[in-house]
């Protein structure tokens, strides 16, 4: 164990957060690398073989930043864990369905992962900071990948609208999800960890809201920035281990040859 | 002075290939030069796409972060070979729609080795080893193609296969390091792959229609035979080196030559294997229809886009 945390973070609280940054990224990146060899044009099956990598690459970067501070390693985290323990959001465990769903999924979390390592730049635990600087460099990237899809796809042909719309309509409440508060924040809000759930949430609603707007994606939220009111039901509950089915499924999956011989022999 | 006629043409061409000058998209050459050319590498190209599929299909269920990522890169520069290798065939004229209707058709062929099923994770790691070492073999032979475009796109695709051998050799070590369940798991993917990937390199010269013209004209170098004589060689001193076995039993050296000898693969099976009867190919193609069915409302949208823009432009 190499790294230890300054006195004034909660430690308990402090791993809970890393764990759901790295959890959403390993559970996304994974729905993403559904798509290769099945997307609907080479290039998107290129372009999100790559996001997959990063999302599963960012994950990697949480991981071990874990380990410093508790000596387990990623594969244990990753590929040892049962379900109930992940602390990822609902929000990235459910099917990638329609090209649609992957699409505006994307935007949303390309967007909230903009907004959140933006705020480590200012974080008073100095890893936090590096990493972010790295890790920014290519969120740019799937941000305007996702964010150029969605301007497309989104009034090209009638049939594109409404499935865009109708990913929106599943997405928005679900992506709420990934701001939910964590047991004992406050603590890392008051230690210059990071601003707070909260905060994020309005900066991110501040540039998603708009920009659907634009482009003729109508959202369940009322009034504007700091006047915007959420009109719907938020699908939360899975930094608390209450997470669907699909994550049951999903981990299954992944970790189903790594159990045949636990441990680095593969 | 009087005009040149086909024969002419066709002399100058082949004395320019026979001094080893590469062939560009808008020079002159013979039409079976460009059809046998559409065809190896369209059939390459579709190779690449289907070939996504058996090791792609292992990447939810990739033990370990390494594992994971690797595997998604690799199987994502298949893909990126066969963007590569399509626009190589739209030098020649056919188009990458065309192309593509074909192979949902079940009219376009592609290698026979992606139409055998993985059931083992260890598929992943014989995959990238064998078959990705007997597709390099042919392709550096390719590289050298009378014709630039394909030689140029085999040079990258070369480049990038190498890293895929190391990641199915890597995947194997491990297992051959590991539990005896690994293994076993190994030896029994080897078996199985053995044949398939020998019949990779192509019937036998004198089954070959298209062997010897393509030899003429430079596309290719060697002979069927020579290619596959070369993989032996090199990948079973590999394979007895981890401990497995090779399952030919009457695979051994053979001083006199200083070649490997090895029973032929069954040439009844590659024909049927290529020609759609294999034990997947029905599978492969519907997985491939689905998604291009499944795609179809993304495609339109973009090129609507992309209309709306340019009109935008115009106005």
């Amino acid at each position: 164990m190499s790294l230890s945390l300054p006195s004034h973070i909660p430690r308990e609280t402090f791993i809970r957060f890393l764990l759901a940054q790295a959890d959403d990224e390993l559970v996304l990146g994974h729905r993403d690398s559904e798509w290769t060899g099945h997307a609907p044009i080479l290039e998107e099956d290129i372009a999100f073989s790559n996001i997959a990598q990063d999302e599963i690459g960012h994950s990697l970067v949480w991981l071990t930043l874990h380990e410093q501070l508790t000596g387990r390693t990623p594969d244990e985290m990753g590929f040892e864990r049962i379900a109930s323990e992940f602390r990822c959001c609902r929000f990235v465990e459910y099917p990638k369905g329609d090209f649609a769903y992957t699409v505006v999924r994307q935007y949303l979390f390309d967007v909230a992962e903009q907004v959140r390592l933006e705020s480590f730049l200012e974080s008073s635990f100095g890893p936090f900071k590096d990493t972010a600087e790295k890790l920014l460099r290519e969120e740019m990237y799937h941000l305007l990948h996702s964010s150029s899809l969605v301007e497309r796809l989104g009034d090209a042909t009638d049939e594109s609208h409404r499935r865009m719309q109708a990913a929106v309509d599943a997405a928005f409440p679900q992506s709420l999800g990934m701001f939910e508060q964590l047991e004992g924040e406050e603590g890392l809000t008051e230690g210059g960890v990071f601003p707070g759930n909260r905060t994020l949430r309005s900066r991110w609603l501040k540039r998603v809201v708009p920009f659907l707007r634009k482009v003729s994606l109508a959202l369940p939220v009322k009034g504007e920035n700091e006047h915007c009111t959420i009109l719907c039901p938020i699908d939360d509950g899975g930094r608390k281990g209450m997470h669907t089915a699909h994550l049951d499924d999903l981990i299954n999956d992944m970790q189903q040859v790594y159990r045949l011989a636990p441990g680095p022999n593969w | 002075m009087r005009e040149k006629t086909s024969e002419d043409k066709l002399a100058e061409f082949e004395e320019r290939v026979g001094r080893g000058e590469k062939v560009e998209s808008g020079d002159w050459m013979p039409d079976d030069y460009r059809k046998n050319l559409i065809r190896m590498i369209s059939q390459h190209a579709h190779s690449e796409i289907v070939g996504q599929l058996p090791e792609g299909k292992w990447i939810p269920y990739a033990p370990g972060f390494r594992r994971k990522l690797t595997l998604i890169a690799k199987v994502q520069d298949e893909a990126g070979h066969g963007q590569l290798l399509y626009r190589a065939a739209e030098t020649l004229g056919k188009s990458r729609e065309d192309m593509m209707s074909e192979l949902l058709a079940g009219k376009a062929k592609y290698s026979n080795v992606f139409n055998y099923p993985t059931p083992t994770w260890a598929d992943v790691g014989v995959i990238g080893w064998l078959v990705d070492t007997a597709a390099v073999i042919n392709q550096t032979m390719l590289a050298q193609s009378s014709y630039g475009p394909y030689g140029r796109a085999m040079k990258r695709i070369c480049y990038e296969e190498s890293f895929h051998i190391k990641q199915g050799y890597d995947a194997i070590v491990a297992l051959a390091k590991g539990t005896p369940e690994q293994r076993a798991m190994a030896q029994d993917s080897i078996n199985r792959w053995w044949y398939p990937t020998l019949m990779m390199s192509g019937p036998p010269d004198s089954l070959s229609v298209h062997s010897q013209l393509a030899m003429k004209w430079k596309i290719k170098s060697k002979s069927n035979e020579q290619v596959r004589q070369e993989f032996v060689d090199h990948i079973v001193p590999q394979i007895r080196a981890l401990g497995f076995e090779v399952p030919d039993p009457d695979c051994r050296f053979d001083d006199a030559t200083g070649h490997h000898r090895y029973t032929q693969p069954d040439w009844d099976e590659l024909r049927r294997v290529v020609n759609g009867d294999g034990p997947c190919n029905a599978e492969r193609l519907a997985v491939r229809q689905k998604a291009h069915d499944e795609g179809r409302w993304v495609r339109e949208a973009l090129a609507a886009h992309h209309d709306k823009q340019s009109k935008n432009a115009a106005a």
